[in-house]
């Protein structure tokens, strides 16, 4: 007796068993059907962008304002511009804001991205220690200021992160022809707030936004030495932010006409105010591009980077 | 986005000590680990059980591969899940990415062999004898199950513990597949403890890190403090 109701409950437990761990994957996959949506409102999309429109604070600006206008929660994922747009190739964001022309270029000849507009700009500065070991404060060209960081082997901190100021730093020392790189070059590999910080702890120069440099202007003891095209440098040094659309046709899940909503309202007479008020400090941190009478058509088309540059 | 320059944004005026923010990025993190250790102790305790008590082929080869699952870094399990929920991978159609069921499946998967592990060793010393009284007596294998869950629920509260500990202490894999995600207003979606952090340091707050880090421990002593009291007045079974 004792033996079959062992049995019993052998076979009737098993079986108890297996309806748990069906329902907890069942649980586990379907509940993001339940209460995947963004605890706001009911529709949201995800924009990828880069560390520096997050860090500086813009975007909580701006996406507040476009949530009260349509109802729309914005959820941003901010992480360096390969990444971002990597992301978007996937086909797991519905809109990419990134400064990096080449590579939303090619984003775009791949078929993954559509409508690109020109959105904002400021530009990069070399920052450092004010002392200035190699000597670069005020240097005219931006080129020949890295040559003489690597002349003078100076350490030098790189983003390393495929990210927008990456991609321009490489262009720098391209431009500069500097192509021996030795121990003062340090790729960090992080994003621009914290290679801020280890370059005020550990010394060195670094290449940053404007943006991001300003908002933490106050934290920080590295001086500005070579200042981009908003103070008057030089036009390498350009920092323009393109917004773009995930192309539906290529990810049928994308959120299309939401991310053009997006893209419309952060374009728009409004959004563009908004992004020109934006201050830290009292200091404009994005100069806004997007409105002209005569508008720049190359900025919807893959075009030579530099062509872009003009401000 | 310094505290001391807030009159330009509502969230910096009083930002270290924003209720919103930090409220919803404790509930993230709670929510996200609780349900992940809950999920992982479900399904690690039979196999606990199961490897205690039973020889079988492939045994040896199971128990190594828990083993290693022990030590999964928590960047490597990240990559893995993002590939498997992106828009792109096998459970692309669920649209998982970013949001907090991929970071609890994450985490499932860093939790649950380290709750497998250390059950399998409490359950491993508990006496035959025991065992063999449980089933002498006319239990069934449930009833000898639950005798044994009873006589090792020290050390299977220590194996919630230290998946518990895993789940919520770990950045790597959450913040690849949670995207760290707040909204404008602060309010958290998929922004834990760790990646909260994470960012902070990254934009050179590192009082505010501080203070979040000192959350995270008091957390995490709460939860111990909560666990090993239920284990020790109702037997491990909760």
């Amino acid at each position: 007796m004792a033996i079959q109701r062992r049995r019993f409950l052998a076979v009737a437990g098993s079986g108890v068993a297996a309806g748990f761990a069906g329902c907890a994957a069942v649980s586990d996959g379907n509940g993001d059907e339940g209460d995947g949506g963004p605890a706001i409102s009911g529709e949201s999309i995800t924009l990828t962008t880069t560390t520096s429109t997050y860090d500086t604070g813009l975007l909580d600006e701006v996406n507040l304002s476009f949530e009260e206008r349509y109802g729309v929660g914005v959820e941003t994922v901010s992480e360096g511009t390969g990444a971002a747009l990597e992301h978007a190739r996937n086909g797991d964001s519905d809109v990419v804001m990134v400064h990096a022309r080449s590579l939303e270029d090619e984003f775009i000849e791949d078929g993954y991205g559509v409508n690109r507009r020109d959105l904002m700009f400021n530009d990069f500065v070399v920052v450092g220690e004010s002392d200035d070991p190699a000597g670069i404060s005020g240097a005219e060209e931006i080129t020949e200021a890295f040559e003489e960081i690597a002349a003078t082997e100076s350490t030098f901190l790189s983003r390393g992160d495929e990210s927008g100021t990456h991609t321009k730093e490489l262009e720098i020392w391209d431009a500069a022809g500097v192509d021996e790189f030795g121990e003062w070059y340090q790729e960090r590999g992080q994003g621009m707030g914290e290679v801020l910080s280890q370059t005020n702890q550990g010394g060195g120069y670094t290449l940053a936004d404007r943006g991001t440099y300003l908002s933490m202007q106050s934290d920080i003891d590295l001086e500005i030495l070579v200042e981009g095209p908003i103070e008057g440098g030089p036009e390498l040094l350009a920092n323009p932010y393109g917004i773009v659309a995930v192309n539906p046709a290529v990810h049928e899940n994308v959120e299309y006409d939401l991310a053009m909503a997006y893209i419309g309202y952060l374009t728009s007479v409004e959004g563009q105010k908004i992004i020109a008020e934006y201050a830290v400090d009292g200091e404009q941190l994005f100069f806004p591009e997007a409105l002209a009478e005569e508008p720049n058509f190359q900025q919807y088309v893959p075009e030579d980077w530099e062509r872009t540059t003009d401000d | 986005m310094i505290p001391g320059t807030g009159a330009l944004h509502p969230l910096l005026i009083e930002f270290p000590f924003e209720w919103t923010y930090i409220r919803s990025i404790v509930y993230v993190s709670l929510y996200v680990s609780l349900i992940a250790v809950a999920l992982s102790t479900l399904c690690s305790l039979p196999v606990a059980l199961l490897l205690g008590f039973k020889e079988f082929r492939g045994k040896q080869l199971l128990t190594s591969i828990i083993n290693t699952g022990m030590g999964f870094p928590s960047v490597v399990v990240g990559l893995v899940v993002l590939f498997a929920v992106s828009n792109q991978g096998p459970l692309g159609s669920f649209e998982l990415v970013f949001t907090r069921e991929a970071m609890i499946m994450s985490q499932f998967v860093l939790a649950a062999p380290v709750i497998t592990g250390v059950s399998l060793a409490a359950v491993s010393s508990v006496d035959q004898g025991v065992r063999d009284a449980a089933f002498a007596i006319g239990g069934t294998r449930l009833d000898v199950a639950l005798v044994t869950i009873k006589e090792a629920r020290y050390g299977i509260a220590t194996a919630v513990l230290a998946g518990f500990g895993r789940a919520i202490s770990e950045v790597g894999s959450v913040l690849i597949v949670g995207g760290n995600i707040a909204g404008p207003e602060g309010e958290s979606y998929t922004r834990t403890l760790t990646t909260a952090i994470q960012l902070e340091a990254r934009q050179g707050r590192f009082e505010t890190a501080m203070i979040l880090g000192a959350l995270l421990v008091v957390l995490v002593l709460l939860v111990n403090a909560i666990v090993v009291r239920l284990g020790s007045d109702s037997g491990g079974l909760r």
